[in-house]
């Protein structure tokens, strides 16, 4: 995973690298459903190089932020900027964000191999970079992914999700978006995944952004975590030693 | 219990996102339907008359004739088009209902499915002309009815034994396609050998027996089977095979747009319905055979000739290219956030169709046994519909929003039609225009002008590209909202 990280590093070393620039800008959204607001975020600063946690109840607004991000939903008011973008504007921000939200986001007539070298060419990545960058996942793969001779459709749901987080991390995305990516993974691959975003968050060029119901895992791997209840902000922590029991505390109201 | 089993189907046929999405879906379903049954009734009339009087023939003794290919011919289209009865089961396995329950309700279902009652529409009116003014006993024309209705009914079970097994289909259909061409250039007919079965069925008053123990024994065979593999690693269970990683790399030469259209060949290669939409336009090749040969009084008007030049050239573009961009709607949020120009993804889908056609055109060549002007109709054709077609068929799919299960073939005709007053707009130019620009030719001035202004007009297409290409991508970016939110919504 060290390599991986390094190769990252190596690659963007041209970037600016100034930490705390804003990477993402939420500014007043909100987003109703005939006359029901499920969102309605007034300002919320994401810095580049932030691990960013999202957790609420099931309804709070998790999914529907993430997809407001990726330009999948319009906002009813208010837009979001990604790197200094308009994402409802420009397209110009999809160059550097990737995601994984749900498994729209695969397609289940390719095999694993296929769907990766897929993803790599819209990236601008040839096969030998595809190829190196799953050699560094072989361990989170299980065996399970590559070589399997079936289609991503007739995957496991925990294989398909580790296909779709990887594919996320296909040439060298700034802004990771990651929507609940511990559900359904064995424990084995939810403590490999820890690994990776935390290996992630640790390059300051890269933006990650997750949402879990797991309150442990996602104070493990995040520095920042926001509460979502009924589509607001209600608590913006930087995560500490008693981070996990203020947010258990919260949801056991 | 059954009656549980009823309120279920009958909500979930209202209910259905696609459904309840518009009025006009409603009124579309029930025009095609009415149009459907017009046409079987005035068939059934009209084959007794023009049997009788044109050709001096008795009418029952040549129905009879071609009624093995009737018979196959429905196997193979149920086989492609009828859907499965196992939808919505796998949650009524573990309520209290017994198993025999189930499978009768979804067996019983698919005796009043569309495809078995058409056929009744028939053989009811050929029947009724046939006691009325062929002075056939009743009683006769009775069991001859009854013993092909349990025909019908044997496919129908037969389909349902034999869903999944693709290669017995293809065995059915190769042979019927290898004796009808025998029957056709007089080397072996079949029918000498097939029609004493189906007149006996009118003369024999018991031979009806035949093909009704064979119901009542696909039946049982269909239901036990049934019962049997009502466990979700067996007969719910979906299938997969071991599939091969293939790279298509030969494509690579199209540049950026090679990277969609490999994935269409993988789409159209791997999914039984995009499969299924190539198999019937593949045999939109032979629809032209209606016109050409004279067969339909109607179609010899010259008009029709570019018709026929649309349809066999455009089978593909007309049946795979109206579902663009839903073939993508599983994933069609991926899509929208990757790293994808609007006009690289059009422009693949609009290569596919091109390449479908131009295909399509040198499979046609056999149109020239009728004479060069017949496949001079369809060159022209397809130059239309690679120029003008491709891009409408692109914009009126960004009105679109229906999404495609892509793994299953249920509701290839059903709801999943999308229909709106947009695309029923944009379908005329698809067809109308061509036809009223060869008749202007025609009219005016001769043959020659007509097929040169619809070529013209093709031409002109490809020449307006861009100017399209932009207009349609802004279609599509301001639509893109509501898409994905409708591909979100599932039955």
């Amino acid at each position: 995973m060290k390599e991986f990280i390094e190769q990252r590093s190596i690659k963007q070393s041209g970037h600016t690298n100034k930490k705390n620039k804003r990477m993402i800008g939420v500014h007043n959204i909100t987003k109703t459903y005939a006359g029901n607001t499920v969102l309605s975020i007034e300002h919320l600063e994401i810095p580049k190089g932030d691990s960013f946690g999202l957790v609420g109840n099931n309804g709070a607004g998790k999914t529907t932020l993430f997809s407001a991000l990726l330009d999948l939903i319009r906002p009813t008011t208010g837009h979001i900027e990604n790197n200094g973008i308009k994402v409802s504007e420009s397209e110009e921000w999809k160059s550097i964000t990737s995601a994984f939200i749900d498994e729209t986001f695969l397609i289940g007539y390719l095999t694993a191999e296929e769907y990766f070298y897929f993803i790599g060419e819209l990236r601008g990545q040839n096969k030998a970079d595809v190829d190196a960058l799953l050699a560094e996942f072989e361990d989170f793969f299980h065996g399970e992914i590559l070589g399997q001779k079936k289609y991503l459709r007739d995957l496991s749901k925990g294989n398909q999700k580790k296909a779709g987080i990887v594919a996320a991390l296909i040439g060298n995305p700034e802004v990771i978006i990651l929507d609940e990516p511990f559900a359904n993974l064995d424990p084995t691959t939810q403590i490999r995944l820890k690994k990776i975003i935390k290996d992630l968050a640790a390059d300051p060029n890269v933006t990650v952004l997750v949402s879990s119901h797991d309150l442990m895992h996602v104070t493990e791997v995040c520095e920042r975590i926001v509460v979502l209840d009924k589509g607001e902000v209600v608590k913006d922590l930087s995560t500490s030693e008693e981070t996990l029991k203020e947010l258990e505390e919260h949801f056991n109201k | 219990m059954f009656k549980h089993f009823i309120s279920l189907q009958w909500k979930s046929f209202w209910r259905s996102a696609s459904l309840s999405s518009g009025i006009w879906m409603k009124i579309f379903m029930g025009f095609w339907a009415v149009w459907f049954i017009i046409m079987m009734a005035s068939g059934g009339a009209g084959a007794f008359f023009y049997i009788k009087k044109e050709l001096c023939l008795d009418p029952l003794e040549v129905v009879s004739r071609f009624l093995i290919y009737w018979w196959a011919f429905d196997l193979i289209f149920r086989y492609a088009l009828q859907k499965m009865p196992v939808i919505n089961i796998i949650p009524l396995l573990i309520l209290p209902f017994s198993k025999n329950k189930i499978v009768s309700f979804a067996l019983g279902k698919t005796m009043f499915s569309f495809f078995n009652i058409i056929h009744g529409f028939f053989f009811v009116p050929f029947s009724f002309f046939l006691i009325v003014k062929g002075d056939a006993p009743v009683l006769n024309v009775l069991l001859w009815n009854v013993g092909l209705m349990a025909l019908i009914y044997a496919n129908n079970f037969l389909n349902i034994l034999l869903n999944n097994k693709d290669s017995l289909i293809y065995i059915v259909g190769s042979i019927m396609a290898v004796l009808g061409g025998l029957h056709y250039f007089g080397y072996f007919d079949v029918t000498q050998y097939t029609a004493p079965f189906f007149q006996g069925l009118y003369t024999s008053q018991f031979l009806f027996l035949v093909p009704v123990l064979a119901v009542v024994g696909l039946y049982i065979i269909a239901f036990r089977s049934f019962v049997k593999d009502l466990y979700l690693d067996a007969g719910l269970a979906t299938k997969s095979k071991n599939v091969k990683t293939e790279n298509l790399e030969w494509l690579d030469r199209f540049g950026k747009t090679a990277i969609f259209l490999k994935n269409d060949i993988k789409l159209i290669k791997r999914n039984k319905r995009a499969r299924s939409t190539v198999i019937v336009s593949a045999l939109f090749l032979f629809y032209g055979l209606l016109f050409f040969t004279g067969a339909i009084e109607v179609y010899n008007d010259p008009v029709w000739k570019i018709f026929a030049g649309i349809f066999v050239s455009g089978g593909f573009l007309l049946s795979f290219g109206q579902f663009v961009p839903s073939w993508d709607s599983s994933y069609y949020p991926l899509m929208m956030s990757q790293n994808i120009k609007y006009r690289e993804y059009l422009s693949s889908k609009w290569w596919l169709m091109v390449i479908a056609t131009f295909i399509s055109t040198i499979l046609a060549s056999g149109y020239l046994y009728f004479g060069w002007e017949a496949y001079l109709a369809v060159i022209v054709g397809a130059i239309y519909n690679m120029g003008m077609n491709a891009h409408v068929v692109l914009w009126a799919g960004a009105y679109v929003k229906t999404p495609i299960d892509l793994t299953s073939n249920k509701k290839a005709f059903g709801d999943k039609q999308s229909f709106n007053v947009k695309t029923l707009m944009l379908s005329l130019p698809k067809l109308a225009l061509p036809m009223i620009l060869y008749a202007i030719g025609h009219y005016a001035y001769s043959p020659y002008a007509g097929y040169l202004l619809v070529a013209i007009a093709g031409i002109a297409g490809f020449a307006l590209r861009n100017m399209v290409f932009d207009k349609i991508e802004r279609i599509y970016r301001t639509e893109k909202y509501k898409t994905i939110w409708a591909y979100k919504q599932k039955k």
